[in-house]
């Protein structure tokens, strides 16, 4: 029997450690010999902390939101008692989260322990890389990689197998393979839980990538905010140099190629392949003009070739299984899986794993369960601040590259913010266009100056200070931005925009016309009232930073409505729903 | 000139100047390394820095202030780091972000008087789907807490506090 404990950031954010703690001590005070052992994120992040126990037979006996104080029960049942305690077992909805999945990328996560080389090992790991430095040419990895059908899955989808083979044409004494681990969407974790769960994956994709194209080295350009990611990355990296995978020689091919980290300092365009190149060499991360492209002058200008995360880990899958086996997932022109990163309003969020082509009712309803809370949902931002927001009407959408963009939103690197009907588009839009204007380079003018006069226009709108014909003034800045912009983040930062105009224009109406938030958020439109609900508790009153509610104990309150600044404290301490928000 | 006026005030940055200094495209690694050791880059460690590294002042200046990573200003002993990502927006991050200034009295950016607590709003911690979350960095490490409410968030500072 053995004992495996799920420690992603979010599982040791929820408490794994201290359950683990919790295990470790009271296996120790039983005196029980039983194996523990950590894992990456299985992708329940709802569920943690996870524990597993195999017994002897290796079944799987899952338990789920294990606090420490479950854990002696666990132990004298299951592993003293071997009787499995089923209230704590993973069931129903939870366990049909995993089990409606179909897990290529995200195969390993939360299964083996992701800093011992030797359980990547024993499931079959660098198996393929073993093959293809043996038996294949760079021109057949190549082809392999092209009848697999995988596109980039840092957001553009474009064939992984046009890019490598643009890198291995092109000569240079020096060559690289860079990872992008910058993953700087908000509302994306997909890399960070396949770094943080299964970094060996990675390697083997970089080392038959770096192979096909005669690559010299490897960087792995990885956000500074994934302190785990990084330490298991170094921790995978240390272990492949001494198993010879790694250096010199590599499986005795008689090629070198090693693979090093560095850490990126926060910048979100520096997922711009040209402002990641300028940023590794040290340089403010600004984008340039293409071409040259990477493949043609990258990194020290020499030939470069970057890919995402989600992209390497299917390599070493392809090379097992085969392209062929590989393009059996998804549809004409979007192939493989997809890992989606739900989270937002949504019941169960998580890490989903589909094949392509699936719908976003499949994602969000029948595996992540659907809207918490039982509310209505509303709608879906894809792609991050580049994407754009999928009203409800369009939840029957097919995920492919192409029908997603026709939306007008982008699958991007997968993130899915998930809305329901206290959510303000018209803020949501602000939001993103804060984001954006924070994270443009400054290079182009109308990046850097339109984003900024986008968001003045929309901070007006929420404050409730809204004009008639800003609508259109949003939708012709849209436009300029689009058209004067360099790189991918100002082509895409009026996205959130425009697909907000587009299909919930009559919120920016509500907003400018009748100065009214209808998802009841912008604080400057909404009203707070007392109803006769209210049993004159005084709780509201004291909780009232601008002395706005008056009454007497046991008498109805009364807000008054000059001194309420709308912080909306009273509506949360109130046990009686008296405190009433429109 | 400024490196004999500066030495001996940063021999902590030697060991990690011999090794990155003449590698090219090492600056950020070298800003990231410094700010390790000091918690900010003072205008004197950036001197220090370019003096032995030939990168001009201005250059470092500028790759300093363009990565939201890099600080100029001292921080207080724990880094309140409250995320800012899209799932935390949702989830109400504003309030949060209220009760933590609230409670502390200080503003994003800023430090306490005691030099306890600084606040920083910080873009994706990547942990969405426990938003709202924060990290504060001790010097135990870095420790990211989930689902947080304008209650739970001035506990866990309450009891940060009450542990030192």
């Amino acid at each position: 029997m053995r004992i495996v404990v799920g420690e992603g950031s979010c599982g040791i954010a929820s408490g794994a450690k201290k359950t683990q703690t919790e295990i470790e001590r009271l296996l120790a005070a039983s005196n029980l010999d039983v194996k523990t052992n950590v894992t990456g994120c299985v992708g329940t992040c709802f569920l943690e902390p996870i524990v597993d126990i195999y017994d002897d037979d290796n079944k799987l006996y899952r338990y789920v939101r294990v606090q420490p104080k479950m854990v002696e029960e666990i132990i004298s049942e299951h592993i003293i008692g071997n009787k499995p305690v089923e209230k704590y077992l993973i069931a129903g909805e939870d366990a049909s989260f995993i089990t409606k999945q179909t897990k290529i990328v995200l195969r390993n996560c939360g299964i083996i322990n992701p800093e011992d080389i030797e359980e990547y090992i024993a499931i079959g790991g660098y198996e393929s890389t073993k093959k293809v430095l043996k038996d294949l040419s760079q021109d057949e990895v190549i082809n392999e990689v092209k009848k697999s059908g995988l596109g980039g899955r840092g957001g553009a989808g474009f064939p992984t197998w046009f890019k490598w083979n643009a890198a291995k044409i092109n000569k240079g004494p020096e060559k690289y393979i860079v990872c992008n681990a910058d993953e700087g969407d908000p509302g994306a974790f997909m890399d960070r839980s396949v770094l943080e769960g299964d970094p060996h994956a990675v390697l083997e994709g970089m080392i038959i990538g770096g192979f096909a194209m005669g690559a010299t080295e490897g960087i792995i350009y990885c956000r500074a905010e994934y302190p785990l990611a990084i330490k298991r990355l170094e921790i995978a990296l240390k272990q492949a140099r001494e198993k010879g995978y790694l250096g010199k020689n590599i499986f005795g091919s008689g090629i070198d190629f090693d693979i090093r980290i560095k850490a990126g300092a926060g910048a979100f365009v520096c997922g711009e392949e040209t402002a990641l190149i300028a940023s590794l060499e040290g340089e403010r991360g600004m984008p340039r003009l293409k071409p040259p492209f990477p493949a043609q002058k990258g990194y020290w200008q020499e030939p470069t070739n970057i890919n995402n995360v989600e992209t390497y880990a299917n390599i070493s899958w392809i090379f097992e299984h085969g392209g062929d086996e590989y393009a059996k997932y998804g549809v004409e022109g979007s192939r493989g899986t997809k890992v989606f990163a739900l989270a937002g309003k949504i019941k169960h969020g998580g890490l989903v794993e589909v094949p392509m082509g699936c719908t976003l009712r499949d994602v969000i309803f029948d595996i992540a369960g659907g809207i918490k809370n039982d509310k209505e949902f509303k709608g879906v931002q894809m792609g991050g601040p580049s994407g754009g927001c999928i009203p409800a009407e369009l939840i029957d959408t097919p995920i492919t590259y192409k029908t997603i963009t026709e939306t007008g939103a982008i699958i991007g690197s997968g993130g899915m913010v998930v809305m329901d009907e206290d959510t303000c588009m018209v803020d949501m839009a602000r939001f993103f266009l804060d984001f954006t204007r924070k994270e443009s380079c400054g290079k182009c003018t109308y990046c850097r100056v339109g984003t900024k006069r986008m968001l003045e226009i929309l901070e007006r709108i929420t404050q409730g200070e809204g004009k008639d014909g800003d609508i259109e003034l949003l939708l012709e800045l849209a436009e300029k931005i689009k058209a004067g912009s360099m790189c991918g983040l100002g082509q895409t930062a009026p996205n959130p925009v425009l697909t907000t105009i587009k299909y919930f224009r009559n919120e920016y109406e509500d907003h400018i016309y009748k100065k009214k938030c209808t998802a009841r958020t912008c604080k400057a439109l909404i009203t707070y009232t007392i109803n006769d609900n209210c049993t004159g508790c005084t709780l509201c009153t004291r909780s009232c930073p601008t002395d706005a509610i008056t009454g007497t104990l046991k008498g109805q309150h009364t807000i008054n409505q000059d001194l309420c600044i709308q912080c909306g404290r009273c509506e949360e301490v109130c046990n009686f729903n008296a405190i009433i928000r429109e | 000139m400024e490196e004999k006026c500066l030495q001996g005030q940063f021999k902590e940055l030697d060991p990690i100047l011999d090794k990155y200094a003449k590698v090219p495209g090492s600056l950020i690694t070298i800003l990231q390394q410094a700010q390790e050791i000091y918690g900010y880059l003072s205008i004197d460690a950036i001197n220090y820095i370019s003096a032995i590294t030939d990168i001009r002042v201005a250059k470092i200046y500028g790759v300093a202030t363009f990565y939201t990573q890099f600080r100029l200003e001292p921080i207080g002993e724990n880094l309140i780091m409250l995320c800012q990502g899209t799932a935390c927006h949702v989830n109400g991050s504003e309030s949060i972000e209220e009760a933590v200034c609230e409670y502390l009295g200080i503003q994003d950016g800023e430090t306490t008087e005691d030099n306890f607590f600084t606040i920083n709003n910080v873009a994706c911690l990547g942990c969405c789907s426990l938003a709202p979350v924060m990290m504060i960095k001790t010097a135990d490490g870095d420790e990211t807490y989930g689902n947080l409410t304008k209650v739970s968030v001035v506990k866990i500072l309450k009891e940060i506090k009450s542990r030192a």
